[in-house]
């Protein structure tokens, strides 16, 4: 019998006999802890296992991107906790100049195609942009696989959801990707992983690709794969990774637990609107509501390549007086990047406010929180009730949240 | 008893219209409120106390006791006090048609019995299982009793992978044994 992308991964990663609804124990080749999550591994470990050393230090990571650098007392122990177990350890910590950890280990060539990667980042099957098996899970979790190595799973279903037809600007991947979460919910894909076809995903760069895994996450799946893909993507993600990219493929004939095909044929912008992330309309039907405030950044759309698109827009302009804009990289090389291209100046002119990379206003953590009232259009994924502040925030792509601060008010690029 | 079998009495999480909730959510289950209380004795006095309808849950549980729950139990965010909670009641197992992945893995990890049961929905609303019913089940072999009604019915036995650790006590009692 054939396999699926998941199932041929995970039957890499352990002895056990793979097949949906099975539990195996998997190997893993990365685990990570972030500055949520990683003080209470340092605690259940010291609690646990005392002074023993964890599995392996080359695969043990500790990546801080929520509140960096502290912006709380309670972030800068929880960070000082987990440093000071690193050093004792000899585990590499990618501090608070680093960025958002899923991001990291994908710049950093540690998580790869093929690869299973754990961490205690409920975003982490973002990592199925280049082809790895990446999973949030619980500190409890997590403190299991810094001294094993190893975690339990159960080998998910997977869906076929085919995509047909192309989109071209103003859509972006982000439009896309709001539309397919409009069409599956929560609950078509609920625990399982997913295979992306079609040729709007294949064409997909490795930012377009972050931007839909992620979201899967909000899709409430396990985790989203796209197979297929140009020449130009291989060298992409070799070029920054330092990395060969050899992603694993679904066999002939492997089983899929239902297929679902649509048309994105005449896509145009998305936006979701507060407090669900699935509750998507076109932008159209939201054109005029007044805006405060726009994030753009997060796992989500904070590649160069969003920043750029964003950029772009704003360049030789100004953000509508008594609106602010902020605009937050993924990672200190994609700050790297936009400073290197001139896309910081464009952005800094047009009146952003740039912080350091990391997770920021998506987390609760830098860059501001949102006040009663207030509303936002934001790149980021979630957009629940509390989660930025008492504010609402819309979701939407750099373009539309780029054009929304020039204008004051939700529209689309055309209609500025 | 190897401790494969229990036996006690359901709860149905069920609306006014006897339809099981589904989705019930973490917050539902331990609000966010009570999130700094750390001793688990105590977390179970908050257990469901955000849930229309199902407020009084603590008041009325008695240990050993059985919930059932309609799909994705447990979604949201990873709190580990919406499994404790059941734990601090000592409710002997949650049987739901699916559960949140994390709330599933914090309760295996945790050493808390809890099965699926694709078929629960049918069930309830043929009233194989109601609230009140005593039921014998399984976790080997998913076979279920309902004493009360003198009928026979099965839900998904535990995994091999997760009757270990529920025997063990829990995932880092469990690494202690094989390690
Ligand atoms: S940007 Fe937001 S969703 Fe992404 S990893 Fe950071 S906190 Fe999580």
């Amino acid at each position: 019998m054939g396999k699926t992308i998941i199932e041929k991964i995970i039957r890499n990663h352990t002895e056990d006999e793979v097949s949906p609804g099975q539990v195996v124990w998997m190997g893993l080749d990365v685990r990570s802890a972030r500055d949520f999550g990683g003080p209470n591994v340092v605690k259940n470990f010291e609690r646990e296992y005392g002074n023993s050393p964890v599995a392996d230090i080359k695969k043990t990571f500790f990546t801080f991107d929520l509140c960096v650098p502290a912006c709380s007392l309670k972030y800068a122990d929880n960070q000082q906790v987990c440093r000071e177990f690193a050093r004792k350890q000899g585990i590499r910590v990618f501090d608070v100049d680093s960025g958002i950890g899923s991001h990291v280990l994908i710049e950093e060539g540690l998580a790869q195609a093929g690869t299973t990667v754990v961490g205690t980042d409920s975003h982490l099957n973002i990592l199925g942009a280049i082809g790895c098996f990446g999973q949030g899970m619980g500190d409890v979790d997590i403190t299991y696989a810094f001294k094993t190595g190893k975690t339990w799973f159960e080998v998910p279903k997977t869906l076929k959801v085919l995509i047909k037809g192309r989109f071209s600007l103003p859509a972006t991947a982000k439009d896309l990707t709001l539309y397919i979460l409009k069409e599956l919910g929560t609950k078509k894909a609920a625990l399982q992983a997913v295979e992306f076809y079609g040729e709007a995903v294949r064409k997909l760069t490795l930012s377009g690709r972050i931007t839909l895994c992620s979201m899967v996450t909000e899709m409430a799946g396990i985790i989203g794969f796209i197979p297929e893909h140009d020449d130009s993507l291989r060298d992409e993600i070799e070029k920054l990774t330092g990395a060969g990219f050899s992603p694993v493929h679904a066999d002939k004939g492997c089983l899929y637990s239902g297929q679902i095909e649509f048309d994105i044929n005449g896509l145009v912008p998305q936006v979701a609107v507060p407090f669900s992330p699935d509750n998507v309309q076109d932008v159209s039907e939201l054109k005029g509501i007044r805006i405060d405030t726009g994030f753009i950044g997060s796992c989500t759309n904070g590649r160069a390549e969003d920043l750029a698109l964003a950029a772009r827009i704003l360049k030789g302009k100004r953000v509508k007086q008594g609106v602010t804009l902020k605009v937050v990289p993924a990672t200190r090389r994609v700050y790297e990047e936009i400073l290197e291209r001139g896309i910081l100046e464009d952005l800094f002119r047009s009146g952003a406010i740039i912080s350091s990379p990391g997770c920021s206003g998506c987390a609760e953590g830098h860059i501001g929180l949102t006040g009663e009232g207030e509303v936002q259009v934001s790149t980021g994924n979630r957009n629940f009730s509390g989660k930025q502040g008492k504010g609402k925030t819309y979701l939407a792509s750099p373009a539309v949240v780029a054009a929304s601060c020039l204008a004051g008010q939700i529209l689309s690029p055309e209609d500025l | 008893m190897d401790g494969s079998v229990v036996t006690g009495r359901i709860w149905v999480l069920s609306d006014q219209k006897g339809k099981l909730i589904e989705d019930i959510d973490t917050d539902q289950i331990y609000h966010n409120a009570f999130l700094h209380i750390t001793e688990i004795s105590e977390m179970g006095q908050h257990a469901l106390n955000n849930l229309e309808g199902w407020k009084d849950f603590p008041q009325k549980a008695r240990p050993g006791d059985i919930i059932i729950a309609g799909r994705n139990f447990g979604a949201g965010s990873s709190r580990q006090q919406a499994v404790d909670c059941f734990v601090s009641l000592k409710v002997g197992l949650v049987i739901a048609p699916s559960f949140g992945a994390i709330y599933f893995r914090n309760a295996v990890n945790s050493g808390f019995p809890i099965l699926n049961c694709a078929e629960l929905e049918e069930m309830v609303a043929q009233r194989i299982l109601e609230t009140g019913d005593e039921v014998e089940i399984n976790f080997q072999t998913g076979e279920g009793k309902n004493i009360s009604k003198a009928d026979s019915f099965k839900v998904e036995p535990m995994s091999a992978v997760q009757y270990d650790i529920f025997k063990a006590g829990g995932l880092f009692e469990y690494g202690k044994l094989v390690s």
